[in-house]
C-alpha cells in the first residue's frame, strides 16, 4: 500500500531539508520511494508543496486531492490551502505560525483569523506552535525538524532509525540541536 | 549503489557515467540542476555559455573534436539553439553529442508550454523520453551509444516532473571513453550547399535505420495483461500516472524513444487491444503518428493539450470515481512569489511606478516587478525581448515614447540576448533608455554565475566582463550605474537619461540579497507614535512590512534594513534598531 505525504509552507521555510531527511530514512527502511518539488519561481516567498510517496511501488510522483495520509504545514494558512489534498480519516500536522502573503500585506485579502478551528472541524488536525519549539531548541530555522519529530508518530518507523537519518542529513555542528527539536516535536502534549 | 536522485541529477549520473567529458548550458528551470551535478564531477569539464546556442555550438565542437559531449536547456532555450540544432542533424557527429530539453507543462516557472517533441520531429534528430530517475541515468548513457552508431545528436526529454522528482536509481562506475580521432572531412562538417544536399539523404536514410532500431529497442516496452479491456500507449511520466491508474489491468506501450517511433510494434500492439487510447501531455505527437498508420485510437478529445495530465485527470477522463475529500468555505488568499526583502530590484522599479513609466520587461526574478503593488511591467515574451521590443515601440511611437518608456533587463539576460538589441539601438538610432538591473548573478534559477559576474560554474574567478565598456564599445554614449537603494538616485537618473537626446543605458547595480557574500544589516523597527499611517512604504511591495492595528509593522526575520523604505517615510518613523 502507497502512503503519500505531503510537506507544504512558504518558500524558504526549510521544507527542502525535511524531504531529504524523510527521503533517506524511508529508503534505508527499504520502501520504493518517490520524492517531488517544483524549483524555480515557485520558490520567492510563494506557496510551496513537497510530495513523498513510499511503499513497496511508487509510480505516480505526484499526490493530488483527496490521496493524502498526511499533510505536514509549515505554515497555518498554508495547511487551509491543501487540506482538499487530505483523504479521508487522514491528518493534518501544522505549525500554528502565521506568514501575511502579499495579498494580506497589501490589505487586498484578509488573514482568516479562525482558520484553525474552522480546519479542525472538517478534519484531524494536530496544531503544533513549531517555532517556539525550534527555538527551545536552539535554532528558531530548526521548525521543520520539529514537524519531522510530529510525524513520526504517524509513522511506523522506529524512533532510532529517524535520529541515525537525522545525523546523516545535518551538518555534524547542527545534530545536538536538531535531535533536540525532534524529539521536542515528538513528545510535545497539549 | 542505491541513491536517491532527482531526475536531473540521474542524467548528470548517467552523463558521468558514459564517459561524457565536456558540458555547455545555460540554466533554465527545470533543466538547471542537470550542469549543476555534472559539475561536481572532476572528470567532466562543465561551462555556464552565455545562450543556449553558444552551449550548442560548444558541444559541437567538442564533438567534432572527439569528445562526448552535452548540452542542457529549458524548453524554450531550444528555440534560441534551433540554429544549430537543424544543420548539427545534418553533420551529424564525431564523439557522441546529447542534448537535454527540459519542457515545463503546466508553466511551473515559463512563459509558455511548448512541445519540444516538435523539434526532435521538425530536425530529425531522435528523442528519448525517461519516466523517472532510473530510466534518466539509463537512457542517458544509452544516448550516447545511439549517438555514435547513428551518427546523430540524440535529444533527452525531461519534463518538470521527472526532471524535478527523486526516485531511487542503481549507479555504476565511469566508462573509460577514449576520444574519436578528428579527421577533416569537409562533405560532412561544411554545410555548403553542395555538402548539405548531399547530407540530406543521408539523415533521412538514419531516420529509416532509427525507425527499425525502434522495431525492437528494449526502450520501447509492452506490457501485456491479460483480459485487459483496452491498451494505452504512453510515454515518459504520463506513463507513472497511467500505472498509478490501472496498475497491471490493462495493456501498455511506453515508448522510451519518441522519436522515430516505431510502425510495425504499434499496428502489433493496436492489433492486440480491444481499444487503443494514447495519453500524452501537451500535443498529439503520438496520437497524429498513430493515425497516419491508419490506426484508430482516442487520445486529445479526452484528454487535454492544455497543462500538465495526472492520475486524477486520466481517471476521471476514464469515468473512475473521484476520492472524496474535505474542504473549507474560507476564501484562502493565494500566496504568489514575490521580491525578496532587500531586492536591489525594488528601489528601480518604484522609481518606475513613480514617475508612470512604460516598461518592457525581460525574463528573470525581476519579473516579478509585475505584480502588485507595483505593476511595473508592461511586456515580457523572452530572454532579450526587452531591448530589441523597446527599439521598436520607440520607432514606433516617436518622440511621444521615447521620454517615458524604459526597458528593464537583467545582467544574465544581457549577455544571454540583450546586447544584440542594444547593438540595434545603437545602430538603427532610437531615442532609447535601457536599464540594466545588475544584481550580479543569475537570480531566478538559483544563482548561476555569469560573464558579468567575474566567476566560473565551479566558483573560480574567471574573466568578468565589464558592462559599461561593452555598453560604451556598442556606440552607447550616456552610461551611468546607480544605486538601487538610493531613490534619489535612481529617480535623477532616470528622468535625466529619459530627457537625453541619444540612447542611454543605466545600470541599476547591487548584488542579490540572498547572495551569501552579502551582508545584511540589522532589521529596521517602525516607531509607532511617529507612524501616521500613511501607506507610503507600502507601495514598495516589501515582504517584511506590513500594516498592524493602523500602523506599519516591520518583520524582523525578513528585514534586511536595505533603507529604502526609510527613504519614502515622511515622518521619519522607520528607524534603527535602538533609535527608538
Amino acid at each position: 500500500m502507497t502512503k503519500s505525504i505531503m510537506i507544504v509552507g512558504v518558500g524558504g521555510q526549510g521544507s527542502l531539508l525535511a524531504s531529504t531527511l524523510l527521503g533517506k530514512l524511508l529508503v534505508t527502511e527499504g520502501y520504493d520511494v518517490k520524492v517531488s518539488e517544483v524549483h524555480g519561481m515557485s520558490q520567492r516567498g510563494g506557496s510551496v508543496v513537497t510530495y513523498v510517496r513510499f511503499g513497496e511501488k511508487v509510480y505516480s510522483p505526484i499526490i493530488e486531492k483527496g490521496a493524502a495520509d498526511c499533510i505536514i504545514s509549515f505554515e497555518k494558512l498554508e495547511a487551509a490551502r491543501w487540506v482538499e489534498y487530505l483523504k479521508d480519516g487522514g491528518v493534518i500536522i501544522t505549525n500554528t505560525q502565521q506568514i501575511d502573503p502579499m495579498p494580506v500585506v497589501i490589505g487586498a485579502a484578509k488573514y482568516p483569523a479562525e482558520i484553525l478551528s474552522e480546519l479542525s472541524q472538517k478534519v484531524e488536525v494536530d496544531a503544533l506552535d513549531a517555532l517556539t519549539l525550534a527555538n527551545e531548541a536552539g535554532s528558531s530555522r530548526a521548525v521543520n525538524i520539529v514537524l519531522m519529530g510530529r510525524l513520526a508518530r504517524q509513522l511506523d518507523i522506529p524512533y532510532e532509525k529517524w535520529e541515525e537519518a537525522l545525523k546523516m542529513v545535518v551538518k555534524p555542528k547542527f545534530v545536538d540541536i536538531n535531535l533536540k527539536a525532534f524529539a521536542l516535536g515528538y513528545n510535545y502534549s497539549k | 549503489m542505491k541513491e536517491l536522485l532527482i531526475g536531473n541529477a540521474a542524467v548528470a549520473r548517467g552523463l558521468y557515467e558514459a564517459g561524457c567529458s565536456i558540458i555547455s548550458s545555460y540554466p533554465g528551470t527545470p533543466s538547471t540542476e542537470i550542469t549543476e551535478f555534472a559539475a561536481k564531477y572532476d572528470e567532466i569539464y562543465c561551462e555556464w555559455a552565455p545562450n543556449e546556442k553558444v552551449a550548442m555550438e560548444v558541444a559541437f565542437g567538442a564533438s567534432v573534436r572527439g569528445k562526448r559531449t552535452c548540452c542542457c536547456m529549458k524548453h524554450v532555450g531550444l528555440n534560441v539553439a534551433a540554429d544549430p540544432l537543424f544543420t548539427l542533424s545534418y553533420t551529424g557527429v564525431n564523439g557522441g553529442l546529447v542534448i537535454c530539453v527540459a519542457d515545463d507543462p503546466g508553466m511551473h516557472s515559463s512563459q509558455n508550454e511548448q512541445d519540444s517533441r516538435h523539434y526532435a520531429q521538425a530536425s530529425k534528430v531522435p528523442m528519448l523520453e525517461p519516466s523517472d530517475s532510473k530510466e534518466a541515468l539509463e537512457f542517458t548513457k544509452l544516448a550516447f551509444e545511439l549517438s555514435e552508431e547513428f551518427d546523430t545528436p540524440v535529444f533527452i526529454r525531461m519534463c518538470t516532473r521527472v526532471a524535478h522528482s527523486q526516485s531511487i536509481v542503481e549507479t555504476t562506475d565511469r566508462a573509460e571513453i577514449e576520444d574519436k580521432p578528428y579527421e577533416k572531412n569537409p562533405q560532412k562538417f561544411i554545410m555548403v550547399p553542395a555538402n548539405a544536399k548531399l547530407r540530406h539523404p543521408v539523415v533521412e536514410q538514419r531516420t529509416l535505420n532509427l525507425t527499425a532500431y525502434a522495431e525492437t529497442a528494449e526502450i520501447n516496452r509492452e506490457e501485456y495483461a491479460e483480459g485487459a479491456e483496452f491498451g494505452i500507449i504512453t510515454s515518459g511520466t504520463c506513463y507513472q500516472y497511467v500505472k498509478e491508474v490501472f496498475g497491471d489491468s490493462v495493456s501498455v506501450l511506453k515508448l522510451g524513444m519518441i522519436h522515430p517511433m516505431p510502425v510495425e510494434r504499434i499496428k502489433n500492439f493496436a492489433s492486440k487491444v480491444k481499444k487503443l487510447y494514447i495519453v500524452e501531455e501537451l500535443d498529439g505527437i503520438i496520437e497524429t503518428h498513430v493515425k497516419n498508420l491508419g490506426i484508430e485510437c482516442t487520445g486529445k478529445e479526452m484528454f487535454t493539450n492544455i497543462g500538465e495530465l495526472s492520475q486524477l485527470s486520466i481517471a476521471t477522463a476514464f469515468g473512475l470515481d473521484e476520492p472524496s475529500f474535505a474542504s473549507i468555505d474560507t476564501n484562502v488568499p493565494g500566496r504568489p512569489p514575490v521580491m525578496c526583502a532587500g531586492c536591489p530590484h525594488r528601489g528601480m522599479y518604484y522609481t518606475l511606478a513613480k514617475n508612470k513609466i512604460t516598461v518592457l520587461g525581460d525574463i528573470g526574478c525581476y519579473t516579478l516587478g509585475a505584480m502588485p503593488p507595483l505593476n511595473a511591467l508592461d511586456t515580457t515574451l523572452c530572454m532579450g525581448a526587452s531591448v530589441s521590443g523597446l527599439h521598436g515601440y520607440n520607432k514606433a511611437g516617436g518622440k511621444e515614447t521615447e521620454g517615458k518608456t524604459v526597458c528593464v533587463i537583467g545582467d544574465s539576460t544581457f549577455m544571454h540576448s540583450g546586447i544584440t538589441g542594444l547593438v540595434n539601438i545603437s545602430y538603427n538610432a532610437s531615442n532609447s533608455t535601457v536599464i540594466i538591473l545588475d544584481n550580479s548573478i543569475t537570480g531566478m534559477t538559483g544563482h548561476q554565475q555569469n560573464p558579468t559576474t567575474g566567476y566560473n560554474i565551479k566558483g573560480d574567478p574567471a574573466a568578468k566582463i565589464d558592462l559599461e565598456t561593452l555598453c560604451k564599445a556598442v556606440g552607447i554614449n550616456r552610461v551611468r550605474v546607480v544605486d538601487p537603494y538610493n531613490l534619489k538616485e535612481c529617480d535623477e537618473a532616470l528622468k535625466e537619461e529619459l530627457s537625453a537626446e541619444e540612447p542611454s543605458v543605466i545600470i541599476s547595480r547591487r548584488p542579490c540579497i540572498l547572495l551569501k557574500s552579502v551582508k545584511v544589516k540589522p532589521a529596521l523597527v517602525v516607531s509607532k507614535e511617529d507612524c501616521k499611517s500613511c501607506k507610503m512604504c507600502m507601495k514598495l511591495g516589501c515582504p517584511a512590512i506590513s500594516m498592524h492595528d493602523g500602523k506599519a509593522d516591520i518583520d524582523p526575520t525578513l528585514c534586511v534594513g536595505c533603507d529604502v523604505c526609510t527613504q519614502l517615510c515622511k515622518f521619519d518613523a522607520i528607524k534603527k534598531v535602538g533609535e527608538c
